[in-house]
């Protein structure tokens, strides 16, 4: 019996997901947890995997879409099922006008195809001999896709102003074009007539999945966390020695570790310490986390991801450089599980690489706070009433008062501070 | 201009008429004695007496035929339904006598009637006694259907009912009847053309088309709109056969997209009947589709709070011109 596939909700708070590739084809055997399709979410591209066993029959949906869940997108059934009306209750599911009018399209298609199909099915020939015949429409639902959907009014002064639809950019219900979209539209081509070349529009790019769920969750975060922030000066060159000396009893082995490894742990231990720091407000209460889990702020084509380290305080540096440079491979290859990124207890940023000297951060919620890390500062210091050059860095964290007092923050920046300029505190 | 409520402005617009032709006399339940059901009659009784003034037995179907036979004979009756829901016990004399005697007559026989009274949900009158009438009776050919809004409009298109040689369903609300509103001063006669819709508020974003008792609504969530900087226009059709679509075609060429809010369920209807002129009058002006407001698709449920959701609300209002304005 063949059933209609709806686009899984691949992670708790995926509100859509935008099917980026199908893997399986029309036609194709499906096993219990073959990957169908990849799925781009807000956290990270995943992989779409079937419950069922059986022959994908159909595929309902373009690459490229963008889906709510439970969508209908393809049709999982026996090779040469009839799936006429399996389509048009799929149509009926999606509602979405273009692309029911694409599955329409198509409905039809299937439906001869199902018949030659059927001839066939009584030989027991493998599903894939029907791949051909199938294969050969499934570029179809793509093609209409192509179709420019425009308000009548807009088609008029297209007419009126000769302007070719295709080159605007729609902003209505389902990229339809509508009137302010050829307004603006005129007003950006007129002046590049003018001066050829030389003042062109702006480049319209539709906000990904991710660069929304960026703008939602730190606008939510400013708006609604009471942030303040608490700048500690350091002497880094103890731990910069530390590191130095680590690395050399670590180069037999091929390993290393950066300044930021060691960062992230004396932030842990000093969490450890000043356990009021590692807590989040959730409404009416309060969760004083007992473990360290520490989201690392690591920057990809187009965005930013925050993977977490897990028990930070109780890991030694070396195994924290090895999971933090493969948290970071992931982030950027968009291979992030949503467990790799929820239920972090505190995060740290590091914009030491670019120089900045240091710099305030946003809360990463429902975390109470977060470090920002600047870069290494060679400069003259005093010190006992002499002038000696120095290596320092500058520290910054953002607090969510409601949880967090300047107190309690600034008591957390100091143990920081004793813990980064005497590294052998962090054995204690 | 004096201010009157809507009850008041009925009530001139037939003592002037009477006043002014003996052959108009009013009949039905309650109108004499009692001085109306909703005081619309009080004191007719009294002026004209009961020769023209007609109390009735609850019986419908009787005395609206003894009305159409005496507007056959040459008399023009006023036919009062304590509300329109008692009406559908008429329902065959107004079909097929009022509106096809002068068809089948060759036009030799005119039925000069107006048939009046309160129409559309009141207060917790339940699913049989909150009925919205137009789209039954808008759907005859052979009928004028009249939905008067404001007093003002009620008495001057009251009079020209009452003036008309055909038969006139005129739909009035009893949650309007305490509305107050501005009446050309005594004296001064203002006949309101049937057939002729009006501008009730001027703007330049969105035209809403609205009558009868959400007029009040779409004006409250018009103002809130505009403090958001959405200028509606508000336009009121007055009667709903003939249809007048000059004007509100005339504002969706400018404002380029349309809501429609009325009370009726939203099957067919005024409501509908709306939308298919402005798709095809204003199609090439339209930048979004025309939108709805309805009554919703239920018989009106008593609990009040159900019926102040099946009710057009100011919030649905507004979520259409949102949408239709691309602005949510």
């Amino acid at each position: 019996m063949a059933k209609i596939i709806g686009l899984p909700k691949l992670s708790p708070t995926m509100e859509e997901g935008t099917l980026v590739a199908w893997i399986k084809k029309e036609g194709e055997k499906v096993e219990v947890d073959d990957v169908l399709a990849e799925v781009e979410t807000d956290k990270a591209t995943m992989e779409f995997r079937s419950f069922d066993r059986g022959v994908l029959l159909k595929i309902l949906v373009p690459e490229g879409e963008t889906l709510e869940p439970d969508v209908p997108v393809a049709i999982i059934g026996k090779a040469g099922e009839d799936i006429a009306d399996l389509i048009a209750e799929a149509e009926a599911g999606r509602g979405s006008g273009a692309a029911a009018a694409a599955v329409a399209e198509t409905a039809a298609a299937a439906a001869a195809e199902t018949e030659t199909v059927a001839e066939t099915a009584s030989v027991p020939a493998p599903a894939s001999a029907s791949v051909p015949a199938t294969g050969a429409e499934i570029g179809e639902p793509g093609a209409t896709s192509g179709r420019v959907l425009s308000s009548p009014l807009v088609r008029r002064l297209a007419r009126e102003r000769s302007i070719d639809l295709r080159a605007v950019q729609g902003s209505g219900p389902r990229g339809r074009i509508v009137k302010r979209d050829i307004d603006s539209y005129e007003v950006g081509v007129a002046p590049s007539f003018a001066s050829p070349g030389e003042r062109l529009p702006p480049r319209v790019a539709k906000a990904s999945s991710m660069r929304r769920t960026i703008a939602r969750r730190l606008t939510e975060s400013m708006q609604t966390i009471p942030h303040y922030y608490l700048t500690i000066d350091v002497d880094i060159a103890p731990l910069a020695d530390a590191r130095k000396a680590m690395n050399a009893e670590l180069e037999a082995a091929g390993k290393k570790v950066s300044l930021n490894d060691l960062i992230i742990k004396a932030a842990a231990v000093a969490l450890r310490r000043v356990p009021e720091v590692n807590a989040s407000w959730m409404d009416k209460e309060i969760h004083f986390h007992q473990v360290v889990d520490i989201s690392i702020a690591v920057a990809v084509d187009d965005g930013l991801m925050t993977p977490v380290l897990r028990d930070a305080d109780r890991k030694g540096v070396s195994q924290i450089a090895e999971e933090v440079r493969n948290l970071a491979e992931r982030a950027r290859e968009r291979k992030l599980q949503p467990e790799d990124m929820s239920n972090g207890t505190f995060s740290i940023s590091n914009l030491g690489m670019f120089g900045i000297e240091e710099f305030t951060a946003v809360i990463n919620p429902p975390e109470g706070a977060i470090l920002a890390v600047g870069t290494i500062r060679n400069e003259p210091v005093v010190q006992d009433d002499e002038i000696v050059p120095g290596r320092r860095m500058r520290f910054t964290m953002s607090c969510d008062h409601r949880i967090i007092d300047g107190a309690t923050g600034a008591k957390f920046m100091s143990a920081f501070k004793r813990i980064v300029e005497s590294p052998s505190n962090m054995l204690l | 201009m004096r201010e009157l409520r809507y009850r008041e402005a009925l009530r001139e617009a037939m003592l002037e008429e009477m006043e002014r032709d003996e052959r108009i006399f009013l009949m039905g339940e309650e109108v004499g004695h009692y001085q109306g059901a909703y005081k619309v009659s009080e004191g007719l009784l009294e002026k004209f007496g009961e020769r023209r003034v007609i109390d009735t037995p609850i019986a419908e179907a009787g005395f609206a035929g003894v009305g159409i036979g005496a507007a056959m004979a040459g008399l023009r009756p006023v036919i009062e339904f304590m509300t329109w829901n008692f009406s559908f016990v008429a329902f065959d004399q107004i079909i097929s006598n009022a509106a096809k005697v002068h068809q089948m007559s060759a036009g030799a026989i005119q039925v000069p009637i107006v048939f009046r009274g309160p129409n559309g949900a009141a207060k917790q009158v339940a699913s049989q006694h909150s009925h919205s009438c137009a789209p039954f009776y808008t759907n005859i050919p052979g009928l004028y259907v009249i939905q008067p809004s404001t007093p003002r409009d009620a008495k001057g298109l009251l009079k020209s009912a009452i003036r008309s040689n055909n038969p006139v369903i005129f739909l009035e609300g009893e949650t309007l009847y305490g509305v107050k509103g501005e009446v050309p001063d005594e004296g001064v006669e203002e006949l309101i053309p049937i057939g002729l819709s009006s501008l009730a508020r001027p703007g330049t974003d969105c035209t809403i088309v609205t009558w009868g008792r959400p007029y009040y609504t779409v004006l409250a969530a018009a103002d809130k709109l505009e403090a958001e900087g959405i200028s509606c226009e508000v336009i009121d059709p007055r009667t709903l056969r003939p249809l007048d679509t000059s004007l509100m075609v005339q504002s969706v060429k400018k404002t380029n997209r349309c809501v429609v809010v009325h009370e009726h369920w939203p099957y067919g209807g005024p409501g509908a009947e709306i939308v298919d002129r402005i798709q095809r009058e204003a199609f090439d002006y339209l930048d979004a589709p025309v939108e709805r407001v309805t009554g919703l698709d239920v018989p009106m449920p008593y609990a009040l709070n159900l019926e102040d959701k099946v009710l057009p609300t100011e919030e649905r209002v507004i979520d259409a011109v949102k949408r239709v304005a691309y602005a949510s």
